[in-house]
C-alpha cells in the first residue's frame, strides 16, 4: 500500500512541476516573432498526436485497430460535410457502438 | 483563480465551462473505468485522492497498470511522468497568453488538460485564459466523480465502451484540427506530427510519442 500512496505523491508533485515550467518561464512578456511561430504550432503538432493516439493506443504503449477507427473515419466524413461539432462527435460515438454491436 | 477577476474574465470562464459540458459525460465514463480497474489495487481511497490531486487520466491509468503487473512505485512514476510530460510543451504554447506573478502563472498552468487547452486554443496561436479556466471545471467533475462512482459502484454499471465512448475524444481533436488544417503551414505540421506519433507509437511509451509530435511545429523557424 505505500507503494500506492509513493506512487500518488510523486505524480502530483511531478505533474505540477511539469505543467508549471511554461507558465513560469515565459509567461507575462511576449516572445521573440521566431518562438511564437513554434510555440503557435504547437497545437496541430500536438493535437494530431491526440488524435493518432486516443484512435490506435492499445492503453498500455502499444498499437490497437479496433472500432474507434469506424468512429474516426465518421467523424472525418462528417467534419468534409461542414457538420456541427457535436454531430461530428455523436457520429463517431454512434458509428463506434454500431461496430462494436456488429461484432468489429 | 486566485485574484479577484473582473465581470470580463467571469463571462469568458462561464464560456469555457459551457464549451467543456459536452465532455462531461464521456470523461465520467473514463473516470468510472479507472475507479473500477484501481479499486482491487489501491482500495477505496487511494483512487479518489489520485484523481483529485494527479487529475491526469492517461498518466493515472499508466501508473495504475504498472502496479497492478506489480511492477513498483519507480516504474510507476515513470510511466505516468512520459505521459504528462505533453503538458510541458502545451505550457510553452500557453504562456504567453497568462498574466501576472510567477506562482499565478504557475497556479493558471494547473488547469491545462487536453481538452481545456484544445478548448482554449484559438486559431492565432494565442490562448484564452479564462476559457481555459472554465473548461477545466466540468472535466474535473467528471473525472473525479467518475472515480468515486466507479470505485464503489462499478461492478453493477453498463461497459462504456459499448456506447463508442471512446470515440468521442479523438473525434473531438480531429474537429479542433480541421480549423489549423486551413493554413497550409497548419495542415502539414498536422501531418508531420501524426506522422511521428504512430511511427513510434508501438517502440516507446506513449507519453514520449505524442511529444515528440511537437519536434513537427520547428517548420515554424522557416520563413513563409
Amino acid at each position: 500500500m505505500t507503494e500506492v500512496w509513493i506512487t500518488i505523491a510523486a505524480l502530483c508533485a511531478g505533474t505540477v512541476a511539469i505543467k508549471a515550467t511554461g507558465p513560469v518561464a515565459l509567461g507575462g512578456r511576449k516572445p521573440s516573432e521566431r518562438t511564437f511561430a513554434v510555440i503557435s504550432l504547437f497545437a496541430p503538432a500536438l493535437l494530431a498526436a491526440l488524435v493518432v493516439y486516443e484512435t490506435l493506443s492499445d492503453g498500455n504503449d502499444g498499437l490497437a485497430v479496433d472500432a474507434r477507427v469506424i468512429g474516426v473515419a465518421a467523424a472525418t466524413t462528417a467534419l468534409l460535410l461542414r457538420a456541427p461539432i457535436a454531430v461530428v462527435v455523436l457520429g463517431a460515438a454512434a458509428a463506434t457502438a454500431l461496430a462494436r454491436a456488429l461484432g468489429a | 483563480m486566485t485574484a479577484p477577476a473582473s465581470s470580463e474574465e467571469h463571462s469568458r470562464m462561464r464560456d469555457g465551462i459551457s464549451a467543456g459540458l459536452p465532455f462531461v459525460l464521456p470523461t465520467l465514463a473514463l473516470g468510472v473505468s479507472f475507479g473500477v480497474l484501481a479499486e482491487p489495487v489501491m482500495g477505496e481511497v487511494a483512487p479518489i485522492v489520485m484523481s483529485v490531486v494527479v487529475f491526469a487520466g492517461a498518466a493515472q491509468f499508466a501508473a495504475l497498470s504498472v502496479l497492478t503487473a506489480a511492477g513498483g512505485a519507480g516504474a510507476a512514476i515513470l510511466a505516468g511522468l512520459l505521459l504528462n510530460a505533453r503538458f510541458l510543451p502545451m505550457g510553452f504554447a500557453v504562456a504567453p497568453s497568462l498574466r501576472g506573478r510567477p506562482l499565478k502563472r504557475a497556479a493558471e498552468g494547473q488547469a491545462i488538460v487536453d481538452a481545456s487547452w484544445a478548448i482554449a486554443h484559438r486559431p492565432d496561436g494565442t490562448f484564452d485564459r479564462g476559457v481555459l479556466l472554465g473548461a477545466t471545471i466540468p472535466q474535473a467533475c467528471g473525472w473525479i466523480s467518475g472515480t468515486a462512482i466507479g470505485v464503489f459502484a462499478g461492478s453493477v454499471l453498463a461497459d462504456p465502451e459499448e456506447f463508442g465512448i471512446d470515440a468521442i475524444f479523438p473525434a473531438f481533436y480531429l474537429a479542433l484540427l480541421f480549423e489549423e488544417g486551413r493554413s497550409r503551414r497548419g495542415l502539414a505540421v498536422a501531418l508531420i506530427g501524426g506522422a511521428i506519433t504512430l511511427s513510434l507509437m508501438s517502440s516507446v511509451p506513449a507519453g514520449l510519442a505524442v511529444i515528440a509530435a511537437s519536434l513537427a511545429a520547428l517548420i515554424g523557424l522557416r520563413r513563409s
